[in-house]
């Protein structure tokens, strides 16, 4: 082949990269039965395919033939190194024996990805480790990049990878989708991790922007990889409840970056697509009638979707949402949201009595949102001093830029 | 694999309990036991007399101390282990999770360490010295 032919081949490497690395690792992973055997075999594996395929073609199934290749660099490689240790040796002659090509179909790569996700979420790990290994080995994001939507040090990050796999190994975590009695637990699992992921995404905990719309984007990847491999319920009723909340992320915040309010957005910005793919997500997932509280969260933002103004907003209906939520998961974050949506039913003095009630009781003293809900309801009922010292409690905890900015505007408009 | 299963509980919970909650809590978690012996889970295991009875030996100052009491003076406190085999840690997991002493309190799942690697290579040590 003349190198002006290698150009296109080498294209075709990197798209099937893009599209096909996450399943071969996950294939290997099974075949090897040890993660980092599996990334330095895949590794090899299209390292092998810029070689090859320039001079003997693209194979028919490109898929198949770097899992095989990659299999076979692996085995290469532990008999190589058994010629010094007796174990690899045995190692490497038991995945020959034990393993088929016959299983390299379709469908077992399917479920291979699966308990790629499942293992990444076993709840025998840290919960902070199965966030970074999803990213890692499930999107193929680099430890670099995780580190940096997260604002940790990158050898902190690693550190975790490392420690995880470790711990996936030694402590016997195996490489399998949960049986059938085990499911529901697991896949709880597997949802926070999404969740987390989103929430990170949806609301930066701190730093420069609102958004961070590269960790939602990869959230809503993977609650579609999810719904595509096991269509659970609860599974569509996150990505329902991700689809719809990040359909208002360009209507959240102005062009200089600030913060704008649910009633005061543009909701002409809000994206139709998300919204309506959200909506029939929502439908399905409440129509099984074995939904939890994603849906739940999801049928709320559905409500918010369907308003075409703030004001035709059903709040009664979004009050009634939150009862059922409250009953199925209750915490103090959702008895907060219930208080705004009755304040929004009944007028800001029904809601801050329930607030003040939350706030008592200790739960949300640290954090900064029941702070400035409060601080809203306060300055709607005109009671400025104690709307003035809930803003200042709020400033006082939010790590992000925008927010505190929103909340400083709030607190000189309320001097004048 | 082997996991060891060490069973944490609180002693003020199993003395405020009736006699006949005792027997029926101990005769489930017997029951079971047995059930794991027959499927050849049940490797080995022990209960342990309550902490009271508890010395910890510590290495201070270059000697050993003697104290009286358990390693950790906490509520819950190590009540028994049992020696597990079980294909994984799921497995592990599902036998441990239907055991009725889960409810008397927490479980440590730990795989055992395989030492075989530094055995021979301490007694290589030991025999290279004794030469």
């Amino acid at each position: 082949m003349r190198a002006d032919e290698a150009e296109p081949v080498r294209e075709m490497v990197d798209a099937v990269y893009r599209a096909e690395s996450r399943r071969v690792l996950a294939t290997l992973i099974r075949l090897l039965g040890d993660f980092d055997l599996a990334e330095e075999a895949l590794h090899d594996a299209f390292r092998a395919a810029l070689e090859q395929w320039p001079r003997d073609g693209v194979p028919a199934n490109p898929r198949a033939w770097l899992v095989s290749t990659g299999r076979f660099k692996a085995i290469d490689g532990m008999r190589r190194r058994a010629r010094f240790e007796t174990l690899d040796k045995d190692a490497a002659e038991m995945i020959v024996a034990s393993d088929d090509p016959a299983t390299w179909g379709s469908e077992d790569i399917q479920d291979d990805r699966l308990r790629l996700i499942f293992t990444c979420c076993h709840p025998a790990l840290p919960p902070d480790a199965q966030v970074a290994l999803t990213l890692r080995e499930v999107c193929g994001l680099t430890t670099e990049e995780i580190a940096r939507a997260f604002i940790t040090a990158p050898p902190t990050l690693a550190q975790r990878i490392v420690r995880a796999k470790v711990k996936i190994r030694d402590a016997g975590i195996p490489y399998e989708v949960p049986s059938q009695a085990d499911l529901p637990d697991r896949l709880e699992s597997v949802l926070r991790v999404i969740y987390l992921v989103f929430n990170e995404g949806y609301s930066a905990s701190s730093g420069a922007s609102v958004t961070r719309h590269d960790l939602s984007g990869e959230a809503i990847r993977l609650g579609r990889l999810l719904i595509e491999l096991l269509p659970e319920p609860e599974a569509m009723g996150l990505l329902a409840m991700m689809l719809l909340q990040e359909s208002r992320r360009v209507a959240r915040t102005s062009p200089a970056g600030d913060l704008i309010l649910l009633g005061d957005q543009d909701r002409s910005l809000w994206s139709r697509d998300q919204i309506i793919e959200g909506l029939a997500l929502v439908e399905r997932a409440l129509s099984s009638r074995r939904f939890g509280p994603y849906t739940l969260q999801a049928a709320i933002a559905a409500v918010h979707a369907e308003a075409t103004d703030a004001a035709a907003t059903d709040w009664s209906q979004i009050v009634g949402l939150y009862d059922v939520l409250e009953r199925a998961a209750p915490s103090p974050v959702v008895g907060l949201n219930r208080a705004v949506a009755v304040a929004m039913r009944d007028g800001p003095s029904a809601g801050l009595a329930l607030i003040d009630a939350i706030l008592a009781r200790g739960d949300l003293a640290d954090y900064h949102l029941a702070h400035s809900a409060r601080a809203d309801l306060c300055r709607r009922l005109g009671r400025r001093a104690e709307a003035r010292a809930s803003y200042e409690r709020a400033l006082a905890l939010t790590r992000q830029e925008p927010e505190r900015r929103f909340l400083e505007r709030r607190l000189a408009e309320l001097q004048i | 694999m082997k996991y060891i299963c060490l069973g944490y509980i609180d002693p003020k919970k199993w003395e405020t309990m009736s006699e006949s909650e005792r027997n029926a809590f101990i005769d489930e978690c017997f029951a079971y036991d047995d059930v794991l012996r027959k499927n050849g889970h049940f490797v080995d295991g022990e209960a342990l007399q309550g902490p009271q009875n508890a010395t910890t030996l510590r290495f201070r100052n270059g000697k050993v101390s003697v104290t009286d009491g358990p390693y950790a003076e906490t509520k819950e406190q190590l009540g028994g282990i049992l020696i597990l085999e079980a294909k994984d840690l799921n497995h592990a997991i599902q036998l441990m999770s239907k055991h009725p002493g889960v409810r008397g309190g927490d479980f440590e799942i730990r795989p055992t360490e395989d030492l075989t690697q530094l055995v021979r290579e301490s007694s290589e040590r030991r025999r290279s010295i004794s030469k």
